[in-house]
């Protein structure tokens, strides 16, 4: 027979007083869930810390309540959980993290404890990790343009403040480096202004870790940045946990704080297996590729939480990264987050073999959010005009190679040989840089102009017959 | 003040996510709208097992314990009707989300309850000449009207049920929603009439009979007005991968849409969406009247981070309105953006509620659903013999953007407008990125009327020309991949430029010019016809021995490709003189 514990301790739970009862009543134990019997009245979603024999302690959470079992998700390795011995105590409340200032400058692991030797930060407010949904009529339109000094994203796919736009990338190629460097050069002109850096580790490797906090000790930024780093061998059930950690530390810092927030969530791919993992532990229903029916709205719980509010100084911007399966984009993680997020980043094998760097594939990335921040005033007027004239000719340089490839470049019209030579130029000057390398937004459409003046002006279609007059100079054989 | 609100008290006795089953609910009808737990979070009943009752709870069900109350209203989920919904933003369960703000801040908590239509304000009143003392009236006549905006006249419909003779009616004053403004007798009974109303949400609203419909829906886009229009009181989709524009095109149409109401259902989409069309409708003026469009425009958003049950509801509260505006004879266009998300949700319960699954997981009741939205849109007589119509634009989120899933084939079912959207034409930054090739309207033909009566005869036969050189040019391009451009033949060379003029200078249309975002029909046939003649001189003249290459390189092309900036008042002096230009350098041609 298993009997209750009851241990007596006045602990406010709404408005009742609760008694904390310590449940030795697990009934099983299978993948990352529990169940624990005899209870009548765990509350949805809240938090249990749970006791093993050996001393050691775990938390997790009522993913399901009745009114004789409950079923609890734990946080880590179910190992050392047994059927006897273990015991069970509800904490009467949802996930929470303290948060503070004090907070910069730290690194914290999946479950937010300080991974490094300081000591437990004293927080000055505590938050539920799962927010609450952003009121629509709250939110203020992002619009101030953040430039990157990389060519591909300031001229084409244009960030801006408060935005939401992951990096599609593929397995070995650079989107750490590209995060860096954004990281590292991002800025809103003529603004100096109190920023912060948010950085979620997700299943990552010891050595990506040790690259992005390298980079931003380099660079100085680490002072200035919060990092949660859940690493590949540490629990994946903690990766559910990681990103929202972040994003309410960000939250604080931004809307609470003032604070210009850049949150670096890596690698999401790494949270969507864990989710799947979560998923057909709980023996539901797979969706497509066995990943759960509410992926779509789950990572909308977590992209959602970018943005601007009126009335707030702060902001939140999220870079996300995800590596595709194989690189291919109709892969539900990046088509569900395509769907969600405002943009992607598309970086291409293909370019990357050609020594490309940044590998950004324009016709595979675009910006939603381009047009708030671009236009006189902010950048130029005709930088749409041009964006989009470098994005026609560049998917016709695109065409033509792939027709030159089976009828050869005899049988080219000129106007084909242009598109050609277009493509060519446009990769190595326009989209290649060096890593150090911070071009300016004049510089890069300076670029551009350049390579469109190689056409006639009535070539240029795509750019309004105003701007030719005033902007377009051709060159000279 | 203590309100009891229903009878009925059942105790939960499971929470799973926003499910959750109470016992005690013997007596509860399906579909009711009850109240759970301490903070009285808003659900539905949507399944009776003897005396268990489970529960879709529209709010977020965490902390919620077994063992806490839940209370029956006894009313199924409904939407309140009457002046004051005009440039409101809602959320699924038409709650205000200004209101919301207002009172818990820029995050929506849990559990508060706040009335949708504005009780206290006081609305001028006037009521129809044909209104009197012992006039008979039935259910859906126009007693009145309220001018709600500058755009929109809302007139006071007897609402469902209520039929007999007028014991008072008042002529004209100040009243609240709330106040009675009329008396009817109704089998010995008198029954008092207000401006709100309420209606269920989930059943299709009435009216007299449906038209066949004919007239167009004319948008200012030119690849939807001239190649593939829907008609007023049809139903269009358009599915597309993520990027390609579904947005961009559903906010159009809800700018530039010759509607009277628009009703957009933010279904499950991005927060900035709505904050988009919050900031720039107020901006932008409506085309006919000059008045702000937010004038003729409802929203409901329940963004993708909002619960998702009442994402599930947010279709039918958006319908439902919908309904109301059409019964006073108005031109209505809901836009649903994205009704895969509405799907999902339905098989997120589906799921919850272990239904056995159909197709992709979701419940085998899905194909019947998306039918029994999309046949809500129609032209109809209404209650009060006027004409009013719904159409109903859904965008369609595939995933990966293959349509050969569940939702994009249930809607392409029942729609008779279809705008495929094309990931490679987005990639080039060709907007809008409807594929000329794989998009339908099946409306055409019954429209061909209303194009001859206010077009001329001959539209219809350079439509079809236009869009069979587009055919060509891809049957071309597939045998260029082959055999390379030199081996054509000279008129199909000429056939190239054609296609390609057309691609470039009319279909592709770009929604942030100033000039360009709209295009009235006089100037989208007028574009039309100058790329046609162009194409009947050159033809002609290749016939007299010219050579392809001269008319490649003629210098009225460049002034062709700025046909679209052309300003709408001066165009038609533009088209004669490109038209003239057009003469002179084939003159020039024919004499080398």
């Amino acid at each position: 027979m298993k009997s209750l514990l009851l241990y007596i301790t006045n602990k406010k739970f709404g408005d009742n007083v609760k008694f904390e009862l310590e449940y030795k009543t697990i009934s099983s134990v299978a993948g990352p869930l529990i169940i624990v019997d005899k209870i009548f009245n765990a509350a949805y979603n809240e938090i249990v810390r749970i006791n093993m024999s050996d001393g050691e302690s775990k938390l997790g959470q009522v993913i399901e309540s009745t009114s004789n079992y409950a079923v609890v998700q734990v946080f880590g390795q179910t190992h050392g959980i047994d059927v006897d011995k273990t015991s069970v105590r509800f904490l009467g409340d949802t996930f929470r993290i303290g948060v503070s200032d004090s907070m910069l400058g730290r690194i914290f692991n999946g479950q937010g404890k300080p991974r490094d030797i300081k000591a437990d930060i004293v927080a000055d407010e505590k938050f539920d990790i799962n927010g609450y949904p952003l009121n629509p009529v709250s939110r203020a339109m992002p619009s101030d343009f953040i430039e990157t000094g990389i060519s591909a994203i300031d001229g084409l796919m244009t960030l801006v403040r408060g935005q939401k736009l992951p990096v599609f990338s593929g397995s070995g190629l650079t989107h750490n480096q590209l995060a860096a460097q954004i990281t590292k050069q991002a800025k809103v002109k003529g603004k100096n202004e109190n920023f912060a850096v948010v950085f979620a580790g997700i299943g990552i490797t010891h050595d990506d870790a040790d690259f992005f906090i390298e980079s931003f000790r380099k660079t100085g930024a680490l002072k200035r940045t919060v990092a949660f780093i859940n690493l590949a061998d540490d629990p994946s059930i903690e990766r559910i946990l990681t990103p929202r950690l972040a994003l309410t530390t960000a939250e604080y810092l931004a809307y609470k704080r003032d604070m210009h927030v850049l949150v670096i969530l890596t690698d999401m791919t790494n949270y969507c297996e864990a989710l799947r993992e979560l998923s057909s532990a709980r023996e539901e229903v797979p969706g497509r590729r066995g990943y759960p029916g509410y992926m779509y709205t789950d990572l909308a719980s977590i992209y959602e939480r970018a943005g601007l509010i009126k009335g707030k100084k702060g902001s939140i911007t999220q870079l996300n990264i995800l590596t595709m399966p194989s690189d291919d984009i109709t892969h539900p993680i990046p088509d569900l987050t395509g769907y969600i997020t405002e943009g992607n980043i598309y970086l291409s094998r293909d370019l990357a073999n050609k020594n490309i760097y940044p590998s950004i594939n324009p016709l595979n990335s675009l910006s939603r959010l381009m047009n708030e921040g671009i236009g006189s005033g902010k950048t130029r007027e005709y930088h749409r005009n041009v964006a989009d004239q470098l994005y026609g000719f560049y998917a016709n340089a695109e065409e033509t190679r792939s027709l030159s490839a089976i009828v050869g470049t005899e049988a080219l019209t000129p106007l084909d040989k242009k598109y050609l030579k277009f493509g060519d130029e446009f990769e190595k000057r326009f989209l290649s840089q060096n890593i150090n390398e911070e071009r300016s937004i004049e510089k890069t459409l300076e670029i551009g102009w350049d390579l469109l003046s190689e056409f006639e002006s009535d070539e240029l279609i795509r750019i309004k017959s105003d701007y030719i007059k005033k902007y377009y100079k051709q060159k000279k054989e | 003040m203590k309100q009891i609100i229903g009878e009925k008290m059942g105790s939960i006795i499971k929470i799973a996510g926003p499910l959750v089953i109470t016992n005690n609910m013997r007596g509860s009808k399906m579909y009711d709208v009850v109240r759970v737990g301490k903070e009285g979070l808003i659900g539905e009943i949507i399944q009776l097992k003897n005396d268990n009752a489970v529960i879709q709870v529209y709010e977020d069900t965490s902390g919620i314990k077994p063992g806490e109350k839940v209370e029956n209203t006894n009313l199924p989920l409904s939407v309140e009707l009457g002046p004051g919904l005009i440039a409101n933003i809602y959320d699924g369960i038409q709650r205000p989300l200004n209101l919301i703000a207002a009172k818990s801040g820029s995050f929506i908590s849990r559990g508060i309850n706040i009335s949708p239509i504005d009780k206290k304000k006081k609305w001028k009143f006037y009521s129809m000449p044909n209104i009197k003392k012992n006039t008979i009236v039935k259910e859906g006549n126009i007693l009145g009207f309220v001018e709600e905006t500058a755009l929109v006249k809302h007139y006071i419909l007897v609402p469902y049920g209520y039929n007999g003779r007028i014991k008072m009616i008042k002529e004209q004053g100040n009243f609240s929603v709330l106040d009675v403004i009329c008396e009817i007798e109704q089998e010995g009974k008198i029954k008092e009439i207000t401006m709100l109303q309420k209606r269920m949400v989930r059943v299709a609203g009435k009216y007299e009979l449906r038209f066949a419909p004919n007239v167009p829906l004319v948008t200012g886009q030119r690849v939807i007005d001239m190649f593939f229009p829907v008609a007023k009181g049809g139903a269009a989709a358009i599915p597309g991968p993520f990027g390609s524009g579904k947005t961009v095109v559903s906010h159009q149409l809800a700018k530039f849409a010759d509607a009277d109401i628009i009703i957009y259902v933010g279904c499950g989409e991005r927060g900035n969406e709505m904050t988009e069309i919050l900031t720039e409708f107020p901006e932008l003026k409506d085309q006919k009247s000059g008045k702000p469009l937010m004038d003729r425009t409802i929203l409901i958003a329940n963004t993708s981070n909002m619960p998702v049950a009442a994402r599930e509801a947010s279709i039918y509260t958006g319908i439902t309105i919908a309904e109301y505006f059409r019964d006073m004879g108005y031109d209505v266009v809901l836009m649903a953006d994205s009704t895969s998300r509405w799907a999902e949700a339905m098989r997120e319960i589906s799921a919850r509620l272990e239904e056995m699954p159909g197709e992709e997981g979701y419940p085998a009741y899905l194909p019947k659903r998306l039918a029994e939205f999309y046949e809500r849109a129609g032209r109809v007589k209404t209650l009060s013999e006027n004409e009013g119509s719904i159409t109903i634009v859904g965008a369609v989120s595939p995933p990966g953007g293959d349509i050969s899933e569940p939702v994009s084939q249930g809607s392409l079912r029942v729609v008779k407008t279809f705008w495929a959207l094309d990931a490679q034409l987005a990639g080039s930054r060709h907007f809008p990125a409807i594929n000329w090739l794989t998009s339908y309207s099946l409306y055409k033909s019954s429209l061909n009327e209303w194009y001859n009566k206010n077009l001329g005869e001959e539209f219809i036969k350079g439509r079809d020309e236009a869009l069979a050189v587009l055919q060509k040019e891809a049957e071309l391009k597939d045998i260029i991949r082959l055999v390379g451009a030199d081996a054509l033949p000279e008129h199909e060379r000429v056939i190239l430029e054609i296609g390609r003029m057309l691609r470039e200078n009319f279909l592709r249309q770009s929604a942030f010019d100033d000039i360009d975002a709209y295009t009235s029909l006089n100037k989208q046939k007028g574009m039309l016809d100058i790329i046609l003649y162009f194409k009947k001189k050159a033809e002609e003249s290749l016939e007299q021995g010219v050579e392809a290459n001269i008319i490649l390189n003629m210098k009225v092309r460049g002034h062709i490709s700025r046909i679209k900036e052309f300003p709408e008042e001066k165009f038609d002096n533009e088209k004669n003189i490109i038209i003239k230009e057009i003469n002179e350098e084939f003159v020039i041609v024919h004499n080398k």
